[in-house]
């Protein structure tokens, strides 16, 4: 029987693995070393690796990632963690403006293989400024790769392929993941950037589901299939590359597509998968497209009013089974 | 001060600041013939900061500069030829006409970036001085940088860090006097926008006359030495002017009267043809240089206008490793 992992020791066991492999991947941040993370996603590489390849840094975003950029553009792979996606506003210059042009506004003469990692997500109460889910921030920016993974064993297989690749990678964890459990990966375990997984096989409707809504697109799926109903459940793992040929495949075999995502509905990815849908995949639908997106709201505090706000299992099943009746 | 600079190397240096005043004015020229489209900041008056401190700075070492950065590419070893095509949207721009006047790269000479968001680079020049500390490479970074840069938060955070790390980094500010179009003087607190802060992060620094080739490399050799040397960082502040206005829309009518004739006596290529004679060069050398520079610029005019602009497919390479700019499958 495989061994059971959390989301949360995936992290530190990703990092880890590409550490060994690699004397070059560094690691920087707030908290990350002796205190192994806010979160406790890099506990044990610093008793590990030592203090020359994890850094504690100070409450400077913009240092965090000016330097990992800085130290990628020049034979170093680092890693440098933003405690909460919301604080990439901090730093949004690097990610918007600096590290994602370097290679194409010099002519393909700076590459720069980074990893920036960060907690993303609501679902805990830590209210507007700590709950945010950004990847369409992301999303907007040419040059960035998006990678957010639902499962232990992907979390370990994306780390190695994001930090082996030489482009920049922004790396959502998602937090209420973090607890998650689920089978670790193999040795040498790598998911290439840009495949879709099918989570769950199904043939009368696609969902399509990212990080932490693909457990919600799951219990949907397993509520619905009480009533005879097969839902096909389609993880995308990275928003850039986006696998629109799985989706495409996917609403080729089922016609009804469900979108779930935790972004605002107004500017979030779900936009463009429809819209790549709509224009490629018309004929094979035979019925609207559907998107169970965050309100466009501040995320609140209580629970009851964040469940108002991001989606939820049971907003899922509504959206499914208004779908099925089109 | 203890500077020197043998005759020889100091002609060559002179040559090297001839060569980019007259790029500078043809790039001016250029505009205004409508040859250079969008805008260009021009370097004039700041030669002697990008000459003396590449001199004093070993091959393999990093530079990271501004917009304002015509000066550092060549200093480097971006020809002019390059960086003219550069400018005039042309195929063998040094950045194949996909950055522009603002964003003059070397890497193969170890200029890394121009940069226009202000300040931004410094953390970069940080991190690629924990990178050559990293790996025992003995090279330093160098971040050259506006006044205008000095009130902006990365500035402050890539203090901090590099201090803390002592890191093998030199920042570098070119004070000339204006940010954009209001005098550094009137928005800062202290009176030398660069080397005032430094105390604050225990880091040495040195007011300097950024006009003097000569003066600047001294302080660089010494600044990079303490570098290697496991010393950490020094905030060096040179005196300098732009003798042109911000950028191509800027008359620069803010200046007060007289200010800009009393910076001329003091060029940067002036001072440097004073210490020549000082050296006991003869004026027919020092016309010799003058000329080779000469032919050397309007050589880079004639190739960067006879060269071919980009592939229109060109714009859609180089966002990926792969070299493409796919975003889906």
């Amino acid at each position: 029987m495989a061994d059971v992992i959390t989301y949360r020791e995936a992290v530190s066991e990703g990092i880890a693995r590409e550490m060994r492999r690699d004397p070059s991947v560094v690691c920087l941040g707030e908290d990350i070393g002796a205190a192994g993370g806010v979160f406790k996603t890099t506990a044990g590489l610093f008793a590990e690796f030592g203090p020359d390849r994890i850094k504690d840094t100070p409450i400077s975003e913009q240092a965090i990632v000016g330097m990992a950029m800085g130290a990628a553009m020049t034979g170093v792979r680092p890693v440098a963690e933003i405690m909460f996606s919301d604080f990439l506003a901090c730093c949004w210059d690097y990610l918007a403006n600096e590290i994602p042009k370097m290679r194409y506004m010099t002519g393909g003469q700076v590459k720069v293989p980074l990893v920036v990692r960060t907690a993303n997500g609501g679902g805990l109460g830590f209210g507007a400024q700590h709950s945010q889910s950004v990847e369409n921030w992301a999303l907007a920016v040419p040059g960035l790769k998006v990678v957010a993974p639902a499962t232990p064993a992907d979390v370990i297989g994306l780390l190695a392929a994001a930090i082996r690749s030489d482009d920049p990678v922004l790396f959502f964890e998602h937090k209420g993941l973090f607890a998650s459990k689920g089978e670790t990966a193999p040795d040498g375990h790598l998911v290439p950037l840009g495949q879709a997984a099918v989570a769950r096989a199904g043939s009368d409707v696609t969902i399509v589901a990212l990080a932490s809504t693909v457990p919600l697109a799951l219990a949907a799926a397993d509520e619905l299939a009480e009533g005879g109903v097969a839902a096909e459940v389609v993880d995308l793992r990275c928003l850039v590359p986006l696998d629109m040929a799985t989706v495409l495949a996917s609403v080729g075999k089922t016609s009804r597509l469900l979108i779930v995502e935790e972004n605002p509905y107004q500017g979030g990815w779900g936009g463009t998968v429809a819209s790549v849908v709509a224009d490629e995949g018309f004929e094979l639908l035979d019925a609207p497209i559907r998107r169970v997106a965050a309100e466009c709201v501040p995320l609140p505090f209580a629970d009851v009013l964040e469940d108002q706000v991001i989606p939820t299992t049971a907003k899922v099943v509504a959206a499914l089974r208004s779908l099925l009746a089109y | 001060m203890a500077v020197d600079i043998g005759a020889r190397d100091l002609l060559g240096l002179y040559e090297q600041m001839s060569v980019i005043r007259g790029t500078e004015r043809a790039a001016h020229d250029l505009f205004l013939a409508g040859l250079v489209k969008g805008t260009t900041h021009l370097a004039a008056g700041h030669e002697a900061v990008a000459v003396g401190a590449s001199f004093a700075l070993r091959p393999d070492d990093y530079v990271f500069a501004t917009y304002r950065g015509h000066h550092h590419a060549m200093a480097r070893g971006a020809t002019p030829a390059e960086c003219l095509a550069e400018l005039m949207s042309k195929r063998t721009g040094v950045c194949k006409a996909k950055g522009g006047s603002m964003h003059l790269t070397k890497a193969s000479a170890g200029m890394l970036g121009s940069y226009a968001i202000v300040g931004a680079h410094l953390p970069m020049a940080a991190g690629a001085a924990w990178s050559a500390k990293l790996r025992g490479s003995g090279q330093v970074a160098v971040a050259f940088f506006g006044d205008g840069a000095t009130n902006i938060g990365a500035l402050h955070e890539a203090l901090n860090l590099a201090a803390v790390w002592a890191l093998p980094v030199l920042f570098i500010c070119e004070n000339n006097l204006y940010m954009e179009y209001t005098p550094i003087g009137s928005v800062t607190a202290v009176a030398h926008p660069a080397a005032d802060r430094a105390p604050a992060y225990l880091l040495p620094a040195e007011v300097i006359d950024g006009n003097d080739v000569a003066v600047v490399a001294d302080a660089v050799r010494r600044a990079a030495a303490r570098a290697r040397d496991g010393g950490g960082p020094t905030v060096l502040e040179a005196l300098t002017y732009r003798q042109f206005g911000h950028s191509r829309t800027d008359p620069a009518t803010y200046r007060p009267a007289g200010e800009l004739e009393s910076w001329l006596a003091r060029d940067p290529l002036e001072l440097a043809r004073q210490r020549l004679a000082d050296h006991g060069v003869p004026q027919a050398d020092i016309a010799a240089a003058d000329a080779r520079a000469a032919q050397v610029v309007a050589e880079a005019v004639a190739a960067a206008k006879a060269a071919d602009p980009p592939d229109p497919a060109d714009a859609l390479t180089d966002v990926w490793a792969d070299g493409g700019s796919a975003w889906r499958t």
